[in-house]
């Protein structure tokens, strides 16, 4: 069994709206040290161990369907979980 | 000359595009539910709004899997019309029927008013019916309608006249270009996030949206015409 | 999350655990008396949600009592999930309106949300398509950061699920005033069409029949958001956060297709929707309305969490959920139905004749307690009422006329008044057009949709000015009626009934209670003379903020008939040359009104006089000058006066202008509140024929200079550009929200 973590964001030269919103909102706060905000999603998935290895699975799974790849990025993080 | 609109979970604008072919357009419209596994017999596809799977993760992103929409990519191939409207709009370019990629609106809000569309090209089969560069009024709603693609895919857009609708006077989600609809390079697919469907009666405010109908069923009838 | 361990029925009753539950010690002594035993932890969370007043209207019963709820019309009153009525052509109107204030103070977005949702679904349980949503909103003043907050998020929420599940949100009112700052109001309406034959009712008949789970997974989400709903917020109110649920817009859309094809099967027996008090309410109340009895293994609930106990299966307010009963054998034909949209449905009970509800969770019986008890039988309060001080004193004074020194910047200013101002900000997020046949958007008097494959229409709007409700509750209660049905006429339609959500403070208070009292007398007496039954509603008290009440605010939502679409009139002047009429009597009243509260920045003295018969009479003229044609706009008098109902029907694309031409005080003739008086534009072909029906005053005429004029006693008192004074009114609230 493996947790594996997936984070998704739109890519650097998309305009980011609610993230620009955010840094507009901190800044009013008073952080004027933050000089950017990008948001993204943040997905959990328990894959279950099977032939093909982990990491090409995961990386399928990016590309059809987690993230859309004209407008974002992907990473992902693979942890072997302990069995319960 | 006989539509299909296609009906996901979550679809709901399903009904009004159907009455829309049915009681504005007389055209003969069945609903073909997301699991069907064929359109044969349909001469025209319509993939209508809503929330399909509810737009999570992406709208459009899980719908784009169902069964009917190999179909879908099937009669796009074999040149028939399919219109995508709003999600159905959305459900096309994640199928990769059309180029590019939706995003959130700039406000960051839905966002339901009708708006002032530009014919870009009326020398395509959904638009042939209006006049060139003519101003009609047709409704949005939608809270990811901001169309993006990138410099190379644009330059190509454009060159092959692909850009058939663009927002008139005010952008109401701020889309690359003022973009509204956008067809695919044979002419034969074209995603809109305007809803024609709801433009269809003076009642209901207005009926600039029926000539993009109109427009299929010409060519059409022509095709057939040609071909008898 | 770790297991509480549930305390043994002695331990309940000497450590009074069921105090933090919201039973009172009487209370729990009846329920000792009802089992004959002492009742355990499952036992009494199921008296003390379904007892809580959000359930049991322990403490409005006596005032709702005062409420006409028949008319030839009426085909189901209070007591299901909504009341219906007769549309002819064997179609009816189902209609309610529901709050979900505490919840949205706490968590915006989802608390209005899952209030819309909770409304959808009451109405498609009674079997109908839910066509239109409406709501009713009260903020305090949006210059608070926290208040701005609290308005977005709401919208956004009433939004997010209207506009996935796919319903138009067609219509509402919003107001603000301070004394909702802590404790907002989310009113949320559904109306439906049904076909005679398809109406359903929440009933468990039939012994042996089975009970099904169908819809979204039971989770700890909302448990005891009856009992939450039935309190006062304080500062520790956000601690309660777990009460609040998460919508599933995209779920419920799935349940509302699968429960409208369900409903055309013969193998249902009955229907309701596990809102409130979930799995209890729905059970509970099933079968007490049948005489009957169920029995459920929890066991067989779908779960969303694992581990969870019967009480917190019992007390879930999972949303998206409905509890049916279906005849023994037919089971199969029901699941095969909820898979086709991917939805469960589970046999988890069956119908008894015991009238017992019996629970069976791991091979123990964890609950057997009369369900009449549970539905019927929580005690009723008829709590004291007082007369408050300061009521005396506001009926003591005189009308006082305001002082304005410039009526243009006035009108300017009252224009800008968020109240009254554009609320366009709001509208344009709901998508009020889907299932096009939205003939009369938001922004108009009141919304109309067409009932297709008809010549009908259903005219609809939300009213309540809570500041002559507090001024004085009864002729508030009377105003309130009148015009929502002044707007229902506006727009052609010809007002049926209300459904009313009375929101107010702690009853338990004297003075509150007094509101209460006199604000239903006042309903009841302006439905009486109006014809329009109370068929339903809601009640939510105890809205208070660390003591302090909101102001008494019973919402009113009426469902008009419009008999034929060609009848449908809008509030915009249509042509230059009509001419502009004013029907009803103008006297200088400003108590609660909005030229004081700009003046003062409080409100005091009488609410307006209102007269119900010249108000039925005037009703009658109006709607018959619309049926015969006579009209090209309608746009009734309210906040602001005859100045803002001139200025708003000015406020379209064509930019139009208007001469006005008056005689008196001037500050009266504009801005006074009388009640009863339309605004009312004529064709000059129809001016003896419209004179002669109604008998109204000339008072000018629409122009092309695209300029209000108004004269006073011949005398130019204000003159301002239309697009000035739209621009004014269109950019007040987006204004507020940038602060």
């Amino acid at each position: 069994m493996y947790k594996v973590k997936v984070f998704v964001t739109l890519r650097e030269s998309v305009l980011d709206p609610q993230g620009t919103a955010v840094k507009d909102s901190l800044h009013s706060l008073n952080y004027s040290e933050v000089s950017d905000v990008r948001i993204g999603k943040y997905m959990e998935l328990s894959i279950e161990k099977s032939d093909r290895p982990v990491e090409e699975v995961v990386k399928e799974m990016c590309e059809r369907l987690l993230a859309n790849v004209v407008i974002e990025d992907y990473r992902f993080e693979i942890e072997e979980a302990v069995a319960q | 000359m006989k539509f299909a609109v296609i009906v996901f979970p979550g679809s709901n604008c399903d009904i009004d595009m159907y009455h829309a072919v049915k009681d504005e357009l007389g055209c003969e419209v069945e609903y073909v539910w997301h699991d069907a596994g064929s359109l044969e017999g349909f001469d025209g596809i319509l993939l209508p709004g809503g929330f399909s799977y509810g737009d999570y993760l992406r709208s459009g992103a899980i719908a784009r899997f169902s069964n009917v929409m190999k179909e879908v990519v099937k009669a796009a191939e074999a040149g028939k019309p399919v219109l995508g409207v709003c999600n159905g709009f959305q459900i096309l370019l994640e199928a990769g029927l059309l180029p590019g990629a939706m995003r959130r609106n700039e406000s960051l809000k839905f966002i339901c008013r009708p708006v002032k569309l530009k014919v870009e090209n009326n020398e395509t089969m959904f638009s042939a019916v209006y006049e060139e560069n003519q101003v009609i009024t047709i409704p949005v709603a939608h809270g990811e309608g901001n169309y993006y693609c990138d410099e190379e895919t644009l330059v190509r857009l454009k060159e092959n006249n692909q850009i058939v609708f663009t927002y008139h006077e005010e952008n109401p989600n701020g889309s690359l270009e003022h973009i509204a609809g956008i067809m695919n390079e044979k002419g034969n697919v074209l995603g809109m996030m305007p809803h024609p469907e709801r433009a269809v009666d003076e009642l209901i405010g207005g009926a600039d949206g029926l000539k993009l109908f109109q427009s299929i069923v010409k060519q059409w009838r022509e095709a057939h015409v040609v071909n008898a | 999350m770790s297991l509480m361990l549930e305390p043994n029925p002695e331990q309940l009753k000497s450590q009074k655990v069921y105090k933090e539950m919201g039973l009172s010690d009487e209370e729990f002594a009846m329920v000792e008396k009802i089992l004959g035993r002492l009742p355990n932890y499952t036992e009494i969370g199921l008296f003390s949600v379904m007892w809580s007043e959000h359930c049991s209207y322990k403490n409005s019963k006596p005032v709702l009592k005062k409420f006409p709820t028949t008319g030839d019309k009426v085909l189901q009153g209070p007591g299901e999930g909504a009341g219906i009525v007769d549309i002819g052509d064997e179609q009816a109107v189902v209609f309610k309106i529901e709050s979900h204030n505490h919840p949205s103070a706490i968590e915006p977005y989802q608390g209005a949300a899952t209030g819309v949702g909770g409304i959808i679904r009451d109405v498609f349980s009674m079997g109908a398509r839910p066509v239109a949503l409406l709501n009713s909103l009260r903020f305090g003043e949006l210059d608070s950061p926290r208040v701005r907050y609290l308005f977005e998020e709401v919208v956004a929420g009433i939004a997010g699920y209207g506009n996935c599940i796919g319903i138009p949100t067609v219509g509402g009112e919003i107001q603000f005033d301070a004394s909702y700052e802590g404790n907002p109001l989310v009113n949320a309406m559904c109306v439906g069409l049904i076909d005679h034959k398809d109406i359903k009712k929440g009933q468990a008949h039939g012994v042996g029949n089975t009970v099904m789970y169908v819809g979204a997974k039971t989770g700890r989400d909302g448990i005891h958001g009856a009992t939450f709903a039935s309190e006062e917020l304080t500062d520790q109110s956000e601690e309660k956060r777990p009460a609040v649920q998460v919508g599933d817009p995209f779920m419920e859309k799935l349940l509302l297709e699968a429960c409208l094809e369900l409903v055309q099967s013969d193998a249902l027996v009955g229907i309701q929707d596990m809102g409130a008090a979930g799995l209890t309410s729905s059970s509970a109340e099933m079968a007490s309305k049948a005489g009957s009895g169920i029995e459920m293994n929890l066991d067989l609930v779908p779960q969303r969490e694992a581990g969870m106990t019967g009480y917190e299966m019992m007390l879930s307010e999972s949303q998206e959920r409905m509890l049916i009963v279906v005849t023994k054998g037919r089971e199969h034909e029901i699941v095969d139905l909820f898979s086709k949209y991917d939805l469960e449905a589970v046999s988890i009970g069956h119908v008894t004749d015991d009238k017992q509800l019996r629970l069976l969770h791991k091979g123990e019986v964890i609950a057997d307690v009369p369900a009449d008890a549970l539905a019927e039988e929580a005690p009723v309060y008829h709590k004291t009422s007082i007369e408050p001080a300061y009521y005396r004193e506001f009926q003591a004074m005189n009308n006082d006329i305001p002082a304005v020194e410039n009526y243009k910047e006035t009108l300017t200013a009252l224009l800008q008044q968020p109240t009254i101002a554009s609320k366009e900000w709001v509208y344009d997020q709901y998508d009020y057009m889907v299932r096009t046949n939205t003939v009369v958007a938001p922004g108009s008097d009141a919304a109309v949709i067409r009932i297709r494959g008809t010549r009908k229409g259903l005219a609809m709007t939300t009213d309540c000015n809570s500041r002559y409700m507090y001024l004085d509750p009864e002729t508030g209660g009377k105003i309130a009626v009148a015009e929502a049905a002044r707007n229902i006429i506006c727009s052609g339609g010809e007002p049926l009934a209300i459904t009313d959500n009375l929101n107010f403070g702690n009853p338990e208070k004297p003075e509150i209670f007094w509101q209460i009292e006199k604000a239903a007398d006042g309903i009841s007496e302006a439905c009486r003379t109006l014809n329009t039954p109370v068929i339903g509603g809601n009640v939510s008290l105890y809205n208070e903020t660390n003591g302090t009440a909101i102001y008494p605010t019973p919402v009113i939502g009426m469902v008009g008939l419009v008999q034929d679409v060609d009848h449908v009139i809008t509030q915009p002047f249509k042509a230059a040359g009509d001419l502009i009429y004013l029907l009803g009597e103008t006297k200088p009243e400003f108590g609660g009104s909005e030229l004081q509260k700009l003046t003062y920045k409080k409100i005091f003295g009488k609410a307006p006089a209102l007269d119900l018969d010249t108000e039925a009479e005037y009703q009658e003229k109006v709607l018959a000058a619309i049926r015969s044609g006579l009209i090209a706009s309608a746009h009734d008098l309210a906040e602001g006066g005859l100045a803002v109902a001139v200025a708003e029907s000015l406020f379209s694309p064509k930019k139009l202008g208007a001469d006005i031409h008056l005689s008196g005080d001037a500050t009266t003739q504009l801005f006074s509140e009388s009640q009863s008086r339309y605004l009312l534009s004529v064709k000059k072909e129809h001016q003896q024929e419209f004179e002669k029906l109604t008998g109204a005053a000339l008072i000018g005429e629409v122009t092309d200079t695209h300029t209000l004029q108004v004269f006073i006693n011949n005398e130019v008192v204000l003159e301002e550009q239309t697009e000035v004074l739209e621009k004014a009114w269109k950019g007040a609230i987006p204004t507020c929200l940038l602060k």
